[in-house]
């Protein structure tokens, strides 16, 4: 009787325990673009399918990063899953900060993966972040401008053709500029730019043993090569330019040519917003004939804080959201153009997807792009656009300050440089490097 | 004997005022003109004033992704929650230092508003530790805590103030006639100093409201207010500034029909003792 009793007791608290696992509420925080609200929007279909419900935090992006930031240094476990990037996966995964996400389902096909992606997004051979969408960086130009001047874009050009062609379209009387860069101090903001472009110069943050590099020639070349273009043919206020103000002048016809994210090509070719949608072209960012592109690689990507409450439930909503079969539905319900782009090498094979006039550049974009060997010379550190280590967020900010006081013409290239191979030496210094 | 003033002056003096409000107010009303423009009209250069298509495009946006009564109801509870109780702590403590001063009130006064001058940052990581020891994260008393202690130096001052310039012989005058002290306080100087308490209330709240910083660094899905409202549609990739200004429409329109309506109250606290 009491072996029974203990038996049923045994099988209701089971039951119990399933019933609860199986309608978790689980809380992502992510960030405001396209991609990621449409995500929000077909979150119903993930609660039909697994009965889990889905809370949301939107932040911006630089509040997303301090917020989730807080929560995982403290384990405040106000999250389930969080949105990061290429920069923090490393990082927070070598902490022991992040679950592994090996182990995402059968279906799931994580070979399908990008390989610069899963790279990226790796530590140590494990995959830490799923890749949601990922982007480079690439050219977007003016077709009927290139053709005025009497010019035409190579699929792969060099930053030579780059400055010739930014400053034959150059009109400063009509207001249309050839080149419209970033110019806004951050390290996500000209500093992504800078870094990118650096690489393709031979220009690295540091050598095999973390000594900092900015007394080199390659970065002097960079940086010079940068401030002369855009002092010829860049817009004026160029240094309080970042990703938004570009996409403004870009859509207003008043830049030639705008080197930024892949992203923005849907927006500059939408004749909602671009009054110029049907006279955009696209090229691989520049390089010098080094070996390396000036392009730079970012994911957003959804992972899992250690110590989560809703293990379970987190992975099986990764692996939904992350899955070809997410991509066909945002294709079913929103049109192939809205998928979200650059995670999985399948929707690049997939006919419907190779109409839009920008995948396969933004494919072959992300595919020129090397994570783990960024620069022509080898580097102890992983990342593109960035340096994966926690005080690379702070040097960066800093040295941007000096660049971008460069480009507004307050100092020289040279001075430029020397500051930030001081304050870069100084901080590396202090953080035991 | 006042002043006279001529016509021309006076007509000067209201046009400057007029001129000072208005740029005041031009980044608010640009924020409300944007929320009806398209997402093209809202970047275009030149920029459009008035003669552009208007559409509550936006507006039906925003309502259909957020739940805004939701964020407008936390605001609402953190905001009043936060102010009333600040406001419940300080009228004790400024009478005592309005009319039992002590040789070291000037002091205290001095190191409380001196907590001003930390920025928030610094406190960021003990206090989120705090929170999750007491389990407060993403709570509305959590937040009602927080804001009540960062502003309640603003509220002590302002009452100590206040409290200043009602004569301690009328308070006196009722403890003669036996009035306890919870009666001197509830009956006799609060109803004196009602326009100081009524715009003490009304700045705290506006603070409170606007108040960014700890709203959105503790909280998660479940107690943001109406800036975690906004900064659902800021970002740094995509130009979303007509979305973004109608959800900050739709965040100061409480708070702004709330001042407007209150200037009066608001203005006569905030002079008061100031003309003798």
């Amino acid at each position: 009787m009491f072996l029974r009793n203990a038996l049923r007791a045994a099988t209701a608290l089971t039951l119990v325990t399933a019933a609860t696992a199986q309608a978790d509420t689980i809380t992502i925080a992510t960030v405001n673009n396209g991609d990621m609200i449409r995500m929000q929007g077909l979150t119903e279909e993930f609660t039909k399918a697994t009965g889990h419900e889905v809370e949301w935090v939107t932040l911006e992006e630089n509040v997303l990063r301090q917020r989730v930031t807080t929560d995982i240094t403290t384990k405040g476990g106000q999250f389930d899953i969080m949105t990061i990037g290429m920069y923090e996966t490393p990082i927070w995964a070598k902490n022991g900060w992040l679950v592994a996400l090996d182990d995402l389902g059968d279906d799931y096909d994580v070979d399908d993966l990008l390989p610069a992606m899963r790279d990226g997004l790796s530590y140590d051979g494990t995959l830490y972040a799923a890749p949601f969408y990922g982007e480079s960086s690439m050219i977007m130009y003016r077709t009927d401008l290139m053709e005025k001047a009497g010019l035409d874009m190579p699929e792969a050009p060099t930053w030579e053709f780059i400055r010739d062609a930014a400053v034959a379209m150059t009109d400063k009387e009509n207001e249309v500029y050839g080149i419209c860069l970033r110019g806004k101090a951050g390290w996500g903001e000209n500093m992504a730019f800078l870094t990118a472009m650096s690489n393709s110069f031979g220009a690295r943050w540091f050598d095999e043993n973390w000594t900092a590099q900015f007394d080199s020639a390659a970065w002097k070349d960079t940086l010079t090569f940068y401030l002369d273009m855009m002092d010829r043919a860049g817009p004026p206020g160029a240094s309080n330019n970042g990703f938004n103000e570009n996409l403004s002048l870009f859509q207003q016809g008043k830049c030639g040519m705008w080197i930024d994210a892949t992203v923005a090509a849907s927006f500059v070719t939408n004749p909602n917003d671009s009054s110029v949608a049907d006279k955009v072209g696209f090229a691989l960012a520049p390089d010098t004939g080094k070996g390396k592109r000036g392009n730079w690689l970012w994911a957003w990507a959804l992972g899992i804080p250690a110590g989560t409450d809703n293990e379970a439930a987190a992975k099986e909503f990764i692996s939904w959201a992350t899955s070809k079969a997410y991509i066909e539905l945002v294709a079913s319900k929103e049109g192939w153009a809205n998928v979200p782009p650059g995670a999985r090498t399948s929707l690049y094979e997939n006919e419907n997807y190779k109409d839009i006039p920008f995948a396969q550049m933004t494919l072959k974009s992300i595919n020129s792009a090397d994570p783990l060997n960024p620069s022509v010379d080898p580097v102890p550190y992983q990342g593109v656009q960035f340096v994966a280590i926690p005080e690379f967020a702070g040097i960066a900010t800093e040295v941007g300050q000096e660049f971008s006081a460069a480009l507004a013409g307050q100092q020289s290239a040279d001075e430029a440089l020397e500051k930030a191979q001081a304050l870069t030496v100084d901080a590396m210094e202090a953080a035991g490097y | 004997m006042a002043r006279a003033v001529t016509n021309q002056r006076k007509a000067i003096n209201t046009a400057f005022a007029w001129a000072i409000g208005l740029l005041i107010f031009f980044p608010i009303l640009w924020t409300i003109l944007t929320s009806f423009k398209t997402e093209a009209e809202a970047i275009a250069s030149p920029p459009y004033f008035l003669f552009f298509d208007w559409t509550l495009e936006n507006y039906a946006v925003v309502q259909e992704r957020s739940n805004y009564a939701r964020y407008l109801w936390n605001s609402i509870v953190i905001a009043g929650g936060s102010t009333l109780l600040g406001v419940i702590i300080a009228v004790p403590a400024a009478w005592s230092m309005a009319f039992v001063p002590s040789k070291r009130t000037k002091d205290i006064l001095m190191w409380m508003l001196s907590t001003k001058m930390l920025p928030a940052v610094g406190v960021l990581y003990p206090i989120y530790l705090i929170f999750i020891k007491m389990g407060l994260l993403d709570t509305k008393i959590g937040l009602v805590v927080v804001l009540m202690l960062i502003n309640l130096p603003i509220i002590v001052w302002m009452l100590y103030t206040y409290f200043r310039e009602i004569p301690g012989e009328i308070l006196e005058a009722a403890r003669i006639d036996g009035a306890t002290l919870r009666e001197e306080i509830l009956y006799v100087l609060t109803p004196m100093a009602i326009p100081g308490i009524a715009s003490t209330i009304l700045l705290n709240v506006i603070l409170a409201w606007n108040e960014a910083f700890w709203t959105l660094n503790l909280t998660a899905a479940k107690a943001g207010p109406l800036t975690a409202f906004i900064a659902s549609y800021s970002s740094p990739e995509g130009l979303f500034y007509a979305k973004l200004s109608a959800a900050s429409t739709m965040a100061i329109a409480p708070i702004l029909i709330l001042g407007w309506f209150s200037q009066k109250q608001l203005v006569r606290g905030l002079t008061f003792g100031a003309v003798k």
